[in-house]
């Protein structure tokens, strides 16, 4: 690296000018922050005021851009100059926006954006540009794990944009569940019949398609890498194994039905004329269309009665909590092949809820009553086996009365178990690699935290049901269909399509070393100085996309594409050895450093503001956009996730007179909004832990305060502020000062 | 055979079959998705023997009497609140005048039910000349309980009615004649005609 | 603004001497004043209203609005229909919806009509009068034809049911429609504007057959006006005006409420604030008296 040169830049655009003494900013800049070149412009995002700053980097060979303007969120494209840092100083919504503008409080508010101009040289200060990471994996193939409607959908995307594709199927032939189905639900208007399921349709052209080779038979039995260089071992069933690489992996290991036989008090079992409806699919396909004939004795089915959430939506023991989200339309679909076949037969459904979700819902719905099926809202409480037919006792709801109906045959519409591998966080894990489990993996990935994807709810695997659809808690491994969450094939084969292009996005990512998710084109990636650690391991378990193996001396050994950037293991690590070029102890603990800490008789205490940039420093932006108010001794510093926080920051603040330190990260726990996933958690953990680092200090433990503050926190985040110094106020100031 | 008895044997328990068929807009009754805004919704909702969406389900669940039988249908006031809410657009007011209607074709519908009674009243009254007599209308109800009870009822109507003469909005002399069609026997023709073509449709003889 | 002609389908509750026939004489002033003239059908018969349905069934019932729009097409083939009272009007343009989708219907309907020598081609607007006064005229034609604005007067706007349901007036809701409070407002007096009960049913024809159940209902619908700090309740339907007005005595003795709130047509409001005297205004049919109105119709 060249030499560093510092370049401030203080707009007086946006009424800063009129709030703000811009030359003294300038001055101190210069004195205070180092700064080689400092300007001052009226309008710095304007094409004057950024050529003036590209000519300071062509001819004046600064690579340290101190923007001091508005918040770090606006104007980011404007502000976007290559082969330099940039830092920015928050005046705008950070300071003037936050503060009233009164000539008495012009002095404080002064102060405010001194403060962030040393901050942000500071940080320009301990900042490099980052480059792209160093390990660059250039496979651009991807494994497709499951030869369902979605994984063969999900192969026929990515062969389709031209990259190709291994796809490995379990059984010996394409199309899984849908597969066994005489038919499906119609996946384009009219919703009105079932329709052909179009596996062998895809089949076709899965064959057809040269850029996608299948192996029938197969499992996974090995998967290693990271995004870009993935290898994976694909075995067949008599033990033969190749080999193959590559750049990203789509698991679309799909669903198994629910075991009917933990349903007895439904006579599943104990009456043939009780199926599920996988049986109830193989008895269509027997019939061919014609008469549905019932297993017992082959007599034609004339009454046929569908239970709905069968071992479903029940907290009961051995059944599942969830909603498997396609049942409902399932059984009106079956209703139909006996509708269909002879309107006189009668139909009967017994719901609690009717749901039917996704394009086709509620028109098939609607066509499955044209047709005459009679849906009833009862809850069924059993199905007693009788000498006619199964016998069903419910309480109709409508109409308050307890029932029983004899049938032909019931079918009980259970619901989906996802075929999601290994539950890696419960299970016991004594040595790396070394687990008890009695479930077969699915990728037997040689992950340092566990073979599988780890679980969302439920067994599925996902990382966030809203936010970040595919994205599993593996960088470069991507979910679709029902293992990720209960679905139907029309929602599947959308989600295949999904995770097609986020597998793409991958492994294109992965070729120019650049960060996939969420923080986009981040080139920044986690430097580790191998020499000062201890083999603590945290990095290593709480890295939340378990980017970190181990290497053969247990060391911590980072595998940059699986990286997400958030830094938690930063926050993690105990001795200080892991950094970002951009981001590191030292930007952020350089910026604590560097805000001045006024003598205690000045009376002017000192808040130290942590926030989580994706959420809580937006909170606070917008909060001084709608003229929102917080505490003028608040200095607020955006980190890229709570989980990056390191304590040795919070140690410093406290130790160089900080009075009270406010942490903000987003909502952890099973909702959680956090982008990381367990970074906001893992904060949250470390700071309950904070007290005796207070107790040595013999300070108060009220100083330090961690919150969950949400984007529409608008009101609440400034109010945190203002009642961490509220505290501060009756408490007393640090006697930390000097 | 009664025309019940025929309804009975054609349909043999597949009731919301013979509701569609032969109900004034009852082809619709196989769309409710038994939400129960229409119940919620209906101004005399407390006073429904089965409120609508009860209904819509007892038709799918054959309760064929129980349903006919039933003063509920009575109930209706046309405030067409139902059909208003009615997320799958159901028109319920029509249905529920629909199977009154049935009803009292099979000779079901129950026995001194007031709405029944005036409903038939108003039609006979409008019928009649063409236009309402409002007197005579009002003069029918109230003796439709016999001679007794409409003295009383009378006695109790009283003051409307003598507010209503007060205030010309209405007329003894109403009772002799009154406003009327000139071309009756046309009209007659023509509902006659309606009549005979309604009946094939629905496989009633005669009315 | 020219003159507007319509074929008018007047309705046997507005004849001489017949429950609303106060509701025609304010409908005639108004129309008078706004220079809207009114054809009537000629040998009109009754709409079966609503309560109709028992006795007649589904195409006997439709035959007759059917016949009235078929001499209206023969007398006055290019006006749309206009009635005034909301079951004449509900009918008939139900019987030319249900006519429009089922041509199996208006076959058997022309089937009928022909005893009669009468066919339907059924291609005329069926309108509400209210709709004639708010989209073929205007508010503000409305309101530049006041000469005395009932100013100090604030008036429950009673939309009731039929008027508004199912078929409504274009552009309200049928929750909480507007244009009888646009109106109120626009003769100068002020609309009750969170008016509970404005779309409540009074229990339309049920009133004679169901009078308790129905009062109950009337009770509800005049104590919210009262609540709402109303003079007076205006309404567009004759059904809603008598409900509301004549039974205020019978829920008085059985609720010991003290009611006493006069009920009156737009067209009455209209023809009084256009200067129109109490007997053009219909004043006298009133029988609680709006004694406000009175005194502004006599100044």
């Amino acid at each position: 690296m060249a030499d560093m040169k510092i370049g401030a830049y203080i707009c007086k655009g946006c009424g800063l000018g009129e709030r703000l003494d811009c030359d003294e900013l300038e001055t101190i800049a210069k004195r205070d922050g180092k700064a080689q070149v400092a300007r001052q412009h009226d309008f710095l995002c304007s094409a004057d005021g950024l050529k003036t700053i590209q000519a300071d980097i062509d001819n004046e060979g600064v690579n340290r851009v101190m923007i001091a303007a508005c918040s770090r969120r606006a104007k980011s494209e404007a502000f976007n100059f290559d082969g330099v840092t940039i830092s920015r100083a928050n005046l705008r919504e950070g300071v003037i926006w936050i503060r009233p503008d009164d000539d008495e409080l012009r002095e404080t508010t002064q102060e405010m954006a001194a403060d962030y101009v040393r901050m942000g040289c500071a940080e320009a200060k301990y900042s490099t540009p980052p480059a792209s990471a160093q390990e660059k994996g250039t496979n651009d193939t991807v494994l497709v794990v499951g030869g369902g409607i979605t994984g063969m959908t999900a192969a026929l995307e990515v062969a389709r944009t031209g990259y190709p594709v291994h796809l490995v199927e379990k059984t010996g032939e394409l199309g899984g569940a849908a597969a066994k189905m005489w038919k499906d639900v119609p996946r384009h208007s009219p919703y009105t019949d079932p329709v052909d399921t179009e596996v062998a349709r895809l089949a076709a052209a899965i064959e057809a398609d040269n850029r996608i080779t299948v192996h029938l038979n197969s499992t996974i039995t090995k998967t290693s890498g990271a995004p870009g260089r993935f290898s994976a071992d694909i075995s067949t069933e008599s033990g033969n194994t190749v080999t193959e690489n590559f750049g990203a992996i789509i698991q679309a290991s799909g669903a198994t039905p629910y075991d009917a036989n933990q349903l007895p008090e439904l006579s599943y079992g104990k009456s043939k004329d009780v199926v599920d409806r996988v049986e109830l699919e193989q008895l269509a396909i027997a019939a061919n269309g014609g008469p549905i004939k019932r297993p017992s004795d082959g007599k034609e089915v004339k009454k046929v009665t569908f239970i709905q959430c069968a071992g479903q939506r029940s907290d009961k023991e051995g059944h599942l909590n969830y909603c498997s989200g396609d049942c409902c339309l399932t059984s009106i679909k079956q209703a139909m092949y006996f509708k269909d076949q002879n309107p006189e037969i009668e139909t009967e459904i017994l719901f609690d809820d009717l749901r039917t979700p996704g394009a086709p819902g509620e028109d098939f719905y609607r066509s499955g009553q044209d047709k005459m099926i009679t849906f009833r809202k009862g809850q069924v409480s059993e199905v007693v086996a009788g000498d006619g037919g199964p016998r069903v006792r419910f309480k109709d709801l409508i109409l308050d009365e307890d029932l029983e109906e004899e049938a032909d045959l019931v079918v009980l519409a259970t619901g989906m178990v996802p075929n999601s591998g290994v539950d890696i966080d419960n299970v016991p894990q004594n040595e790396p690699g070394e687990w008890e489990v009695n479930v077969d993996s699915i990728l037997n990935l040689n992950y340092r935290q566990g073979k599988d994807l780890p679980h969302l709810k439920y067994g599925f695997n996902d990382s966030h049901f809203i936010c970040f659809p595919y994205e599993t808690r593996r960088t470069g491994i991507y979910t679709c269909g029902p293992v990720r969450r209960p679905m139907d094939t029309q929602q599947a084969i959308e989600d295949a399509t999904g995770a097609a292009l986020k597998a793409i996005q991958a492994l294109e990512s992965a070729k120019i070393g650049r960060a996939a998710h969420p923080r986009s084109g981040d080139l920044s990636y986690p430097i580790f100085r191998k020499e000062g650690c201890t083999q603590c391991k945290r990095c290593t378990v709480e890295c939340p996309f378990g980017a970190i193996d181990e290497d053969e001396k247990r060391y911590p050994l980072f595998n940059e594409s699986r990286c997400r950037r958030c830094g938690t293991c930063m926050g993690a690590c105990p001795v200080r050895v892991i950094s970002f070029e951009n981001y590191s102890v030292d930007t952020v603990g350089q910026q604590i450093k560097n805000c001045d800490i006024p003598e205690e008789f000045d009376e002017k205490p000192r808040i130290l503001v942590l926030a989580c940039e994706n959420d809580a420093y937006p909170a606070l932006d917008m909060a001084a956009q709608q003229g929102n108010s917080y505490s003028q001794w608040a200095r607020v510093i955006p980190v890229r996730c709570l989980g990056s926080v390191n304590t040795i920051w919070i140690t410093d603040a406290l130790n160089s007179g900080y009075d009270g330190i406010v942490l903000m990260g987003c909502q952890k726990g099973d909702n959680y909004q956090c982008h990381f996933v367990k970074g906001s958690e893992m904060a949250h953990t470390r700071m309950s832990k904070i007290d005796d680092t207070l107790q040595t200090l013999n300070l108060e433990k009220e100083r330090v305060a961690t919150y969950e503050v949400a984007i529409t926190d608008i009101d609440r985040a400034p109010q945190l502020i203002n009642e961490m110094a509220e505290t501060v106020n009756q408490i007393g100031l640090s006697p930390f000062k000097f | 055979m009664s025309y019940n008895q025929d309804m009975i044997e054609k349909y043999r328990g597949n009731f919301l079959k013979e509701v569609t068929d032969n109900v004034e807009e009852g082809d619709w009754v196989k769309m409710c998705m038994q939400c129960g805004v229409c119940s919620g919704s209906c101004p005399l909702g407390p006073h429904w023997e089965h409120p609508p969406q009860e209904i819509f389900m007892m038709i799918r669940a054959n309760k064929r009497e129980e349903v006919l039988e039933s003063t509920s249908m009575w109930m209706c006031t046309s405030c067409y609140n139902c059909i208003a809410r009615c997320p799958r657009g159901l028109p319920i007011t029509h249905i529920m005048h629909g199977l009154a209607t049935y009803s009292q074709r099979l000779g079901l519908a129950p026995q001194n039910q007031p709405t029944q009674k005036f409903a038939n009243l108003f039609w006979k009254n409008l019928v009649k000349k063409g236009r309402v007599n409002e007197l005579k209308l009002g003069l029918s109800l109230y003796f439709m309980n016999g001679f007794g009870e409409g003295i009383k009822t009378s006695l109790k109507m009283k003051d409307i009615g003598l507010n209503m003469l007060k205030t010309k909005r209405m007329s003894p002399m109403e009772y002799f004649g009154g406003h009327g069609c000139k071309d009756i026997k046309g009209l007659h023709a023509i509902l006659k005609k309606a009549e005979e073509l309604e009946n094939a449709r629905i496989g009633k003889s005669g009315s | 603004m020219a003159k507007k002609s319509y074929s008018f389908y007047p309705g046997c509750s507005s004849q001489k001497a017949a429950s609303s026939s106060n509701y025609q004489v304010s409908v005639d002033t108004m129309c008078k004043e706004l220079d809207i003239e009114l054809n009537e059908i000629p040998d009109w018969n009754c709409c079966s209203a609503s309560i109709g349905y028992a006795g007649g069934g589904e195409l006997p019932r439709l035959a007759l609005s059917a016949r009235n729009m078929a001499l209206s097409e023969q007398a006055h083939g290019d006006q749309d229909i206009v009635a005034t009272c909301a079951a004449c009007w509900l009918a008939t343009k139900e019987t030319q919806e249900r006519l429009h989708d089922d041509q199996g219907l208006l076959a058997e309907t022309n089937q009928a009509l022909a005893e009669a020598g009468l066919k339907l081609k059924n291609d005329k607007k069926i309108r509400h009068m209210v709709e004639v006064l708010i989209e073929d005229i205007g508010y503000q034609e409305l309101g530049s034809h006041v000469k005395k604005p009932l100013e100090g007067l604030k008036i429950a706007g009673y939309v009731g049911c039929q008027t508004n349901r199912p078929f409504g007036i274009d552009g309200e809701s049928f929750e909480n429609p507007k244009y009888l409070d646009k109106m109120i407002e626009t003769v100068g007096a002020e609309a009750c504007d969170n008016y509970e009960k404005k779309v409540s049913c009074c229990g339309g024809a049920l009133a004679f057959s169901e009078p308790e159940k129905s009062q109950a209902l009337i009770k509800d619908i005049i104590e919210s006006a009262y609540d709402n700090g109303a003079d007076m309740i205006v309404t567009p339907c004759p059904v809603c005006q008598m409900n509301t007005e004549v039974y205020q005595d019978q829920i008085n003795a059985k609720y010991g409420t003290k009611f006493k709130l006069p009920v009156v047509y737009y067209s009455t409001l209209l023809s009084v604030a256009y200067g129109k005297s109490a007997k053009e205004a219909a004043l006298d049919g009133q029988i609680i008296r709006a004694k406000q109105l009175e005194d502004i119709a006599g100044k």
